[in-house]
């Protein structure tokens, strides 16, 4: 059996192996792990030997700040951080304070995504938190005059013997500085889950009063003084594009209009731009319109989303190429030689971000420094970009840190800040960049289509034998950050944010997962990322597959489905995040199945409840996943209705209850609006769907009745950002065949196609 | 010059008469809550209030609001603590919070025209705005919670 071991992209910095530094500077204790800026590749090693990267400080008044490296964009994500350090450090979670860093290579990789944030920061955190407990018992317990070893400390107070002392007053006395060699690091015991405090329990969370009253700050609503605004117009293809001439007469006119500028980008990053510039937005906008560039396309001009799903089939039936994520031997004979088997082809269309917030950025040159204002979910993946693009030193630009009008993967994608800080180098002045939607979702980094053809095979007496799973799509790490991926087990690199969710759980024989790039997806646009990616397409193909065989076999799908989650041989999980593999899966299934009373229920005419389970994205970090999909067709007019989402979800420990209820709500139905709302092709190189008035998005009357379960567990905390994601749209596809007997087989699930499907089962 | 009333103080502003309003409220008034998010009134992330209406202000000329009162996020209540504001807050409606200003503007006249509003009555008039983040239930649950304690004391119905 060969098979890549599981593992997926680790960006962040292994500080749990550094020294640990608490210090006083001035009135506050500071602490941080040593010199973690040299965990960056290619970032300058720190100023001095010492230099802690600066994870919390605690004042005189026992105020804690705690520094937040993850972009807030809806995931509370600094409470939940902030809360798992504070639990260890046993403080007063009513002084604790969150400030979102900007960007300085000290911070290491400096990334929101992935579902990852609580996942990768958890460990760290914890021994941050637990180490700076142990320095205040040991200077508490000093001051107080007793051993340390009788000191307790709990709620921003060391006490012993009837004595305490604040953390505050500790730090007051100016005399609290300890270091923690790695080891003594590691060798500091956490917490048992039974002594937790903070972590498990719900509180409000600590950046939405500002998103209340008006008084939040996104990057739209940076301001500098003397800025000018721009709006840029783009050309007719993502590639290639050349400006041939600008003609302004027109726009002349405009009060306040200040000149329009063909960008030059030695980054490539914007290729064909031209910046409008005015004293207003609204200037800038309306001198676009009437500003004519005339472009020589660049080679997509023509292509239509067909073409590249053409292109997709091509790869497919093409023996060769491709990387293998799993081969193991004989799938091609035992597929070949069954007597039962299925081949279906799934596919999905062109997915946009249209995060609220169109991208926008301000930037200007400040004290030998360029700085970039706007919100950004990887600062570390777009500066030594902007560095190209600027002709400067990553040392002298800065990404100011703002609240993100969504970010769904959008602004993982940091380009919209190229443009900006283009615009400000080529007119010598602060520049605020605002693209309107329109400019925002033909400049979007889409979700990639994706052509996917599985085939599964069966034995006489129904156990699965072999499936062999086949994807092709664009690979936005492939465009955006090839150095980071991983390779195959035939050597050759695959992107695991398009590929991960093939390489599931089930024990079905023989397997075998080939991912494909396509070429042509990534000339005609910029793949993107976009929440769960492609586990979002990838869980489409295999939970439809698996109902499909399990209706053929005969066999009840929920139960289908149990008898190849039995954690065998690869199957079984390990630690740290793994822990019990497919059995965890199959649990969450059977409660699913328990909670909705799966197989005793009659239900209407027309009505079906479909399932599907999924491990969230990664094999490494899963998140086990089930959903059923209650679902009403009207076979009139193919329309399909939700009635009812039920979902049972498995992510470990959970630090945040109420955020992590939130996190699922919103992936679900992220979910739901993918299979039956969201989608566009692409003619003539471009979207066809430029704004709300034709793109379909889930609105309020859309959303069904909910039902969210989060399994009790003490396990490694996972991700939740995205796994609901994955499994809504096939739980959905699975129950219009049960509500119908008809299979559709493409997401978005347009009407026309419900009655195609109901004419093709009649 | 146009006046006008925001948020109860008499402003004059210079932007030209067909501006948007949205953009004479966010870039010459500096008044930052109200969102701008499609441009063409599909999402309602620019809801203000002009007498008392909720209005889409992206695609309000400025001349439009010559006179008139107008009402945004920072000025629902003094305190930023609307009924709706306190619900919000208490149901943890917001995640990524762009589109909420308008949200609960829209909501503060739902609930002057249906104090008491039916599921039916919330889906058709919070159409018009989009939550990408889909905090949708929490906005309904959040809208029958100030509902009941703005029609006097807690929930017969408690939301569901």
């Amino acid at each position: 059996m060969t098979r890549r071991p599981d593992r997926g992209l680790r960006l962040i910095s292994d500080l749990s192996r550094r020294e640990f530094l608490v210090t006083t500077i001035g009135a506050a204790v500071w602490l941080g792990y040593a010199g973690s800026g040299l965990a960056t590749p290619g970032a300058p090693a720190p100023a001095g030997p010492f230099e802690p990267t600066i994870w919390y400080g605690i004042d005189a008044q026992g105020t804690v700040t705690v520094n937040v490296i993850r972009a807030e964009m809806g995931q509370h994500v600094g409470t939940a951080l902030a809360r798992i350090l504070a639990d260890e450090l046993e403080a007063d979670w009513s002084k604790v304070r969150v400030v979102t860093v900007d960007s300085d290579p000290k911070w290491g990789e400096m990334m929101t995504g992935g579902s990852w944030s609580v996942w990768q920061s958890f460990p760290v955190l914890s021994r941050a938190g637990a180490a700076g407990r142990m320095a205040l018992i040991e200077e508490g317990a000093r001051l107080l005059g007793v051993p340390a070893e009788r000191c307790t400390a709990r709620n921003g107070v060391v006490q012993a013997d009837g004595k305490s002392i604040a953390y505050g007053d500790i730090v007051a006395r100016g005399t609290l500085r300890r270091t923690f060699t790695s080891d003594e690091l590691q060798a500091i015991p956490l917490k048992a889950p039974g002594e937790r405090r903070l972590i498990g329990r719900d509180t409000l969370a600590l950046d939405v009063p500002s998103k209340l009253d008006g008084t939040g700050r996104y990057g739209i609503d940076a301001v500098v003084e003397g800025m000018v605004y721009a709006r840029p117009k783009v050309p007719p293809t993502r590639y290639g594009a050349m400006v041939v001439s600008i003609d302004d007469s027109a726009a002349q006119g405009v009060p306040g209009y200040l000149k329009s500028l063909a960008l030059e980008d030695p980054s490539g990053t914007v290729p064909g731009w031209v910046m409008v510039y005015a004293e207003s937005f609204v200037a800038a906008s309306k001198a676009a319109e009437l500003v004519k560039v005339e472009w020589t396309p660049g080679p997509a001009a023509k292509v239509a989303e067909a073409d590249v799903q053409k292109r997709a089939a091509d790869l497919i039936a093409d023996p060769t190429g491709g990387s293998l994520l799993v081969d193991d031997p004989g799938v091609e004979q035992a597929l070949a030689e069954a007597k039962h088997k299925i081949e279906r082809t799934y596919t999905t269309a062109t997915v946009m971000h249209v995060a609220l917030e169109p991208v926008n950025a301000l930037a200007f040159e400040k004290d030998g420094v360029f700085e970039i204002h706007t919100g950004n979910q990887w600062q570390t993946l777009i500066l030594p970009v902007l560095a190209k693009a600027l002709r400067r030193g990553q040392d002298t630009i800065v990404l100011r840190s703002y609240l993100l009008g969504g970010g769904f993967g959008r602004r993982l994608t940091g380009d919209y800040a190229v443009g900006a800080a283009l615009a400000a180098k080529a007119l010598g002045r602060p520049v605020k960049m605002v693209c309107t939607r329109p400019d925002d979702m033909r400049f979007d980094c889409p979700r990639s289509p994706s052509t996917q053809v599985v085939r599964i095979a069966w034995s006489d007496d129904g156990r699965v034998t072999a499936m062999n799973h086949q994807a092709a799509s664009g690979w936005p790490t492939g465009v955006q950050s090839p150095a980071i991926m991983p390779k195959g087990v035939n050597g050759v690199p695959y992107d695991p944010f398009a590929s991960s969710g093939a390489d599931h759980w089930y024990s079905v024989g023989a397997q075998r997962v080939r991912v494909l790039r396509n070429d042509l997806a990534e000339r005609t646009f910029l793949p993107g990322w976009l929440r769960s990616v492609g586990a979002g397409w990838t869980s489409w193909a295999v939970e439809s597959a698996i109902d499909e065989a399990a209706h053929a076999v005969g066999v009840d799908p929920v139960q289908f489905r149990l008898r190849m989650l039995d954690g065998a041989g690869r199957n079984a999980g390990s630690a740290p995040s793994a822990v019990g593999g497919a059995h965890r899966q199959a649990a969450v299934l059977e409660r699913l199945a328990e909670k909705i009373g799966w197989g005793r229920t009659t239900l209407p005419k027309d009505v079906g409840i479909g399932v599907a389970t999924t491990f969230g994205q990664e094999r490494a970090m899963p998140t086990w996943t089930a959903c059923a999909a209650r679902v009403r067709v009207d076979r009139a007019s193919g329309r399909v209705t939700v009635e009812k989402l039920t979902l049972v979800v498995d992510a470990g420990t959970i630090i945040h209850p109420d955020g992590a209820q939130a996190q699922v709500e919103g992936a679900a139905l992220w979910g739901m609006s993918m299979a039956l709302r969201e989608g566009t092709e692409f003619v003539n190189g471009q979207p066809k769907d430029t704004n709300l008035d034709t793109y379909a998005v889930l609105r309020m009357g859309d959303v069904p009745e909910m039902e969210i379960e989060l399994v009790p567990s003490t396990e490694a905390p996972v991700g939740l950002g995205e796994p609901a994601t994955t499994v809504v749209p096939p739980a959905i596809a699975n129950a219009i065949f049960a509500a119908t007997g008809a299979r559709v087989r493409h997401t978005p699930i347009r009407p026309e196609a419900v009655l195609q499907a109901l004419a093709q089962s009649a | 010059m146009t006046k006008f009333t925001l948020n109860g103080r008499t402003v004059s502003v210079q932007s030209p008469a067909d501006a948007p309003l949205l953009w004479v409220i966010r870039d010459e008034l500096r008044l930052t809550g109200t969102k701008f998010g499609c441009g063409i009134g599909f999402c309602g992330a620019c809801t203000v209030h002009v007498e008392g209406r909720a209005t889409r202000s992206c695609i309000t000329p400025l001349v439009a609001v010559a006179g008139a009162n107008v009402t945004t996020i920072e000025g629902l209540h003094p305190e930023g603590r609307h009924p709706l504001q306190e619900a919000w807050l208490e149901l943890q409606v917001p995640q990524c919070g762009y589109c909420q200003p308008g949200q609960i503007m829209q909501a503060a006249t739902l609930l002057k025209d249906y104090p008491d509003p039916s599921d039916r009555d919330i889906d058709a008039v919070m159409a018009g705005n989009v939550c990408r983040c889909m905090t949708y239930p929490r906005i309904r649950k959040a809208i029958k919670l100030a509902s009941a304690r703005m029609r006097g004391g807690e929930a017969s119905d408690p939301p569901a």
